[in-house]
């Protein structure tokens, strides 16, 4: 393989981990947005898709119906979470909505673990995601490629969303400033819970990809993710959907260059370096790349 | 039209209104004056239902708004153009207008609705799809009003429109407001210029530390000696 082929191939797996990463931090960020709300447990919804996905596979649903499900499932556990963990709490402090989403997770987390024990199990990945295509000498799996069409449509669909819907406007509206928004008659409720419904959604969808990536589920597979998703929306700038996007593409590509930079005895603690470099922008962009002093309430 | 009757509204513990009576007639332009933290903007978000308050009532056409969703008073045709504008800088100029409309149920009128917008600020409209973010503060203001418009008021709840502006464009603000007046807008402006204010006001209140302690027509307050020194001796810090 040529030095060009493995750059590719390297960017290859950027994206396509990056692509996960953009998914999960808009979820994080359009509700951060308008709620100024951290919701940790946005990680447990990834749990909540792939378990259903999984107990539909092996009662032998297709693939395809399974995930649309497990998709499903998450959304409504998103709206679910929203209509009865945070609407009650809704404009109490920023850290009381913090530890409710702290509740949540460990709710979650603990029902999975009553109901499908704290092991973890196979998850039996479809031929289509579990080939490698070559092009050449470049090698490149079939769940990179999917991972980042179906990042791309979704980024696309959203993107139509948040400009030509009124929902999507209002949206937009609200993250900026939530009590102008409701002097216009914007509803609240309704768009916080289409935020929480789209970033759920999208949740799911990084479930059924994420699993098939590891190729098991546990109770505690949201754990990582939902960190992970939150150090991209901090590098690009807590509360706006570019950014997120931003953020989840920068964390895939440190991820891939440590990986490679890296002496193998070191490199099980790149984690913990990627934490290091995030202190450090935050100590010379506070408000991430993207986010500016005066946008406080973006 | 609207009836304050002994309003009270707390923040917390602190009560910024100690029982605010006050009374806008229809097609009138009564003005709320009073130094910083008077209760001027509390009592618009009281109205507007972004507060709730304690207790007393707040009537609009002998219906009672303190029980009511900020989106129900909306829909009654009460429309707010808040304190230091609070537009949405990240959306454009169209779709700030656009959000302004958006308790409106015939949108076949809102070509309509922002052809008059755009009649009354003809700046806007060269600056459409400009971010709000981007505008200067006088079109800030302007868009700011103009989103209240989209919605058709009956009642314009103005708060400080003139803050921070150069004169030039505080005088094109307050000839809108004036003109808006004469089409039959009912208009309840908060001002700390009370110069300006008491020029046009029909009517007017003034605030001090949450209660109402002088009203008047417009000509006898201008005319009053304490109101006199208190608010038109000095120009207000702001307006510097
Ligand atoms: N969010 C808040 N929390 C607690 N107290 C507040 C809050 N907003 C206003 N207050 C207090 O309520 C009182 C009235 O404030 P308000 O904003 O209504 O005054 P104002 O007349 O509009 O003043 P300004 O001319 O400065 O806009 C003040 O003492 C203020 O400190
Ligand atoms: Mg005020």
């Amino acid at each position: 393989m040529s030095a060009g082929e493995y750059l590719l191939q390297q960017i290859l797996n950027a994206v396509s981990i990056g692509s996960l990463y953009a998914l999960m931090a808009i979820g994080l960020s359009m509700v951060f947005g308008i709620l100024r709300l951290i919701n940790f447990a946005h990680g447990d919804l990834i749990m909540v898709g792939s378990y259903t996905t999984l107990l539909l596979l092996l009662g032998g649903t297709p693939f395809v119906w399974a995930s649309l499900a497990g998709i499903a499932a998450s959304t409504v556990a998103g709206l679910l979470m929203e209509r009865f963990a945070y609407r009650p709490i809704r404009g109490a402090p920023d850290v009381a909505m913090l530890l409710t989403s702290f509740a949540v997770t460990i709710f979650l987390e603990n029902l999975a673990i009553i109901l499908f024990k704290a092991t973890s199990r196979a998850f039996p990945v479809p031929a289509l995601l579990n080939t490698v295509v070559s092009f050449g000498n470049l090698q490149i799996a079939s769940l990179n490629i999917i991972s980042i069409l179906f990042t791309i449509i979704l980024l696309f669909l959203l993107t139509l969303f948040v400009t030509n819907t009124e929902t999507g406007i209002s949206m937009r509206a609200a993250s900026q400033d939530l009590v102008a928004a409701r002097l216009m008659g914007i509803n609240v409720n309704r768009v916080i819970a289409a935020a929480f419904a789209i970033g759920s959604f999208m949740a799911g969808v990084v479930g059924i990809l994420w699993s098939a990536k590891v190729g098991k589920v546990d109770p505690l597979m949201g754990f990582s993710p939902v960190l992970k998703a939150f150090v991209a929306s901090v590098i690009g700038g807590l509360g706006s959907i570019p950014s997120a996007v931003l953020g989840g593409y920068i964390l895939g590509a440190l991820e891939i260059l440590l990986q490679g930079l890296l002496p193998a005895n070191i490199a099980p603690f790149r984690d913990a370096l990627v934490f290091l470099i995030l202190i450090l922008l935050l100590l010379f962009r506070p408000n991430g790349i993207l986010g500016s002093a005066e946008k406080e309430k973006i | 039209m609207l009836q304050l009757l002994q309003v009270h509204t707390k923040y917390g513990q602190v009560e910024a209104l100690s029982g605010i009576s006050l009374e806008v007639r229809g097609s009138s332009l009564v003005a709320l004056l009073g130094a910083n933290g008077a209760g001027k903007t509390t009592t618009l978000m009281s109205i507007s239902g972004i507060l709730k308050p304690s207790s007393g009532k707040i009537l609009f056409q002998n219906k009672d708004l303190t029980q009511l969703d900020t989106r129900k008073i909306v829909d009654l045709g009460i429309i707010q153009c808040p304190e230091g504008r609070r537009i949405f800088g990240n959306l454009s100029v169209k779709e700030n207008l656009r959000m302004g409309a958006i308790r409106r149920k015939d949108k076949r009128h809102l070509d309509q609705a922002f052809a008059r917008v755009f009649e009354i600020f003809p700046l806007l409209k060269d600056r459409i799809s400009q971010a709000g973010a981007t505008l200067s503060g006088g079109e800030q203001q302007m868009l700011a009003m103009g989103r209240a418009l989209m919605a058709e008021p009956q009642l314009l709840l103005l708060d400080e429109p003139s803050l921070g502006l150069a004169p030039i464009i505080v005088d094109t603000i307050f000839e809108v407001i004036q003109r808006l007046k004469r089409e039959g807008v009912t208009i309840l402006l908060v001002e700390q210029n009370a110069h300006l204010a008491l020029e046009i006001a029909d009517y007017a209140y003034v605030l001090e530390k949450g209660r109402i302690v002088l009203e008047g027509s417009g000509a006898s307050l201008r005319s009053n000696p304490d109101v006199e020194r208190s608010y038109l001796s000095e120009v207000p810090e702001e307006n510097l």
